[in-house]
């Protein structure tokens, strides 16, 4: 099936199958492979990009049904040269180690920060869980989250 | 892993959604479920029929005092409606405690019905509630009630050829208050076990999950409350006939919290 996706404002088009999983269509046939595939089975986050500015889970989703729709990945998240706040935050914090998981927090944090600009530290460690994290542990995430949070919120 | 191969429709309306469905054919919805499914090869449907398409299945409304709910609704969507929340609590305190962000964004409220995973948190709620389960096929249209729907472990009375449309949840009594708890190792995770519940005076809803094979409703606990009892004696009734000791103690305690919550 010939589908055609808007990946950070740039038309992406493509022959899939419909067995193509939409994180395997965004890092091989798009090339952007800064989306991580871990599980495959929506548990580790990894894969987490926006759909008109909802966190998804890419790799539960076909991308045949992502045909027309706008994604947002990783490599959307930044300026030309400049790191987003969270980005900025996670490296000042030491928030990463391998950085596999990043992309998949990145997006899944920017879209509770924007849905939540208020939300106080209880409620950011909750919006974590949907995340792992196997190396750095997560005391500096939720630091580098709170600063961005904060940054985002005076912006 | 990958799914197996498999031909794809996305039809536009019921009626052209409802003459594809049979036993060789899988309903994709949020796809929450049926992907892992997939990607792990536990599912090898010939056929997916992705009902994204067919609009006439997103709706949340008041109607006639009842809430309808289309199957197709996002948990999402459940959760932001400020509806929902001021008229029907207890839906919105569970659907909270559904996955994560990033899988009620996807994830549906039929499609949560259908999978009648027996720790699920929305099918407790809605039992809690009292909710109806519409079904249409090509012959025709049921409805049916919670204790006909859910038959076991991912398993409903929903039949091959049937679609879940809607979740029809009738008006509380007046008065009634609501109350959900749930126990998981990470919030987000699948729960161990919990409990919703609807309490009003004269009137109780009480339901487990993971508490056996389908989510429970506590019927001898619903009598107890309803004739004045406190909430400790109702919970220890709701939990009486969960097997093992520990889950017993758990759902125990959940119940009492979420009895608790819906009095105070």
């Amino acid at each position: 099936m010939r589908i055609s996706v808007d990946i950070n404002g740039q038309a992406y088009e493509g022959d899939v199958e419909p067995r193509t999983l939409l994180s395997d269509f965004i890092r091989h046939t798009a090339g952007l492979t800064g989306t991580k595939v871990g599980c495959e089975q929506g548990v580790c986050g990894a894969c987490t990009v926006q759909l008109d500015g909802e966190a998804v889970r890419s790799c539960l989703m076909l991308a045949v049904q992502a045909n027309g729709r706008a994604l947002r990945t990783v490599e959307g998240l930044s300026g030309e040269g400049d790191l987003h706040p969270l980005q900025r935050a996670f490296h000042e914090a030491h928030a990463l180690q391998c950085g596999f998981c990043t992309p998949g927090f990145l997006m899944s944090m920017e879209a509770f920060i924007r849905e939540h600009p208020d939300a106080g530290v209880a409620e950011l460690r909750e919006a974590l869980a949907g995340n792992l994290c196997r190396c750095t542990g997560y005391l500096g995430i939720i630091e580098a989250v709170g600063h961005a949070a904060h940054e985002m919120r005076e912006a | 892993m990958k799914p197996v191969p498999f031909d794809y429709r996305a039809p536009a309306s019921l009626d052209e959604a409802l003459p594809l469905l049979g036993l060789d054919s899988a309903v994709l919805a949020g796809g929450q479920s049926l992907v892992p499914l997939l990607n792990l090869r536990l599912a090898r449907p010939e056929l997916v029929v992705d009902v994204n398409a067919v609009a006439e299945l997103d709706y949340i409304r008041a109607d006639d005092g009842s809430l309808r709910i289309g199957a197709l609704t996002r948990q999402v969507v459940l959760e932001r409606s400020e509806l929902v929340e001021r008229q029907w609590p207890l839906l919105h305190k569970a659907v909270g405690f559904v996955g994560h962000p990033q899988i009620r964004s996807r994830g549906t409220v039929g499609g949560s019905a259908v999978h009648a995973d027996p720790a699920a948190e929305l099918p407790a709620a809605l039992i809690a509630l009292g909710a109806r389960f519409h079904l249409r096929s090509s012959d025709g249209a049921r409805a049916l009630e919670a204790s006909e729907f859910f038959l076991g472990p991912l398993y409903t009375a929903r039949q091959p050829d049937e679609l879940l449309v809607e979740v029809e949840v009738p008006a509380q009594p007046e008065g009634a208050g609501s109350g959900f708890a749930e126990h998981a190792r990470t919030h987000g995770d699948f729960a161990t076990a919990g409990a919703a519940a609807v309490v009003a005076p004269g009137h109780a809803g009480i339901a487990l999950l993971g508490a056996g094979p389908v989510p429970l409703r506590a019927e001898a606990a619903e009598r107890a409350l309803s004739a004045g009892a406190a909430p400790d004696e109702a919970a220890a009734l709701a939990a009486q006939d969960v097997e093992d000791e520990h889950r017993r103690a758990l759902c125990t305690e959940l119940a009492r919290r979420a009895i608790e919550e819906a009095v105070a």
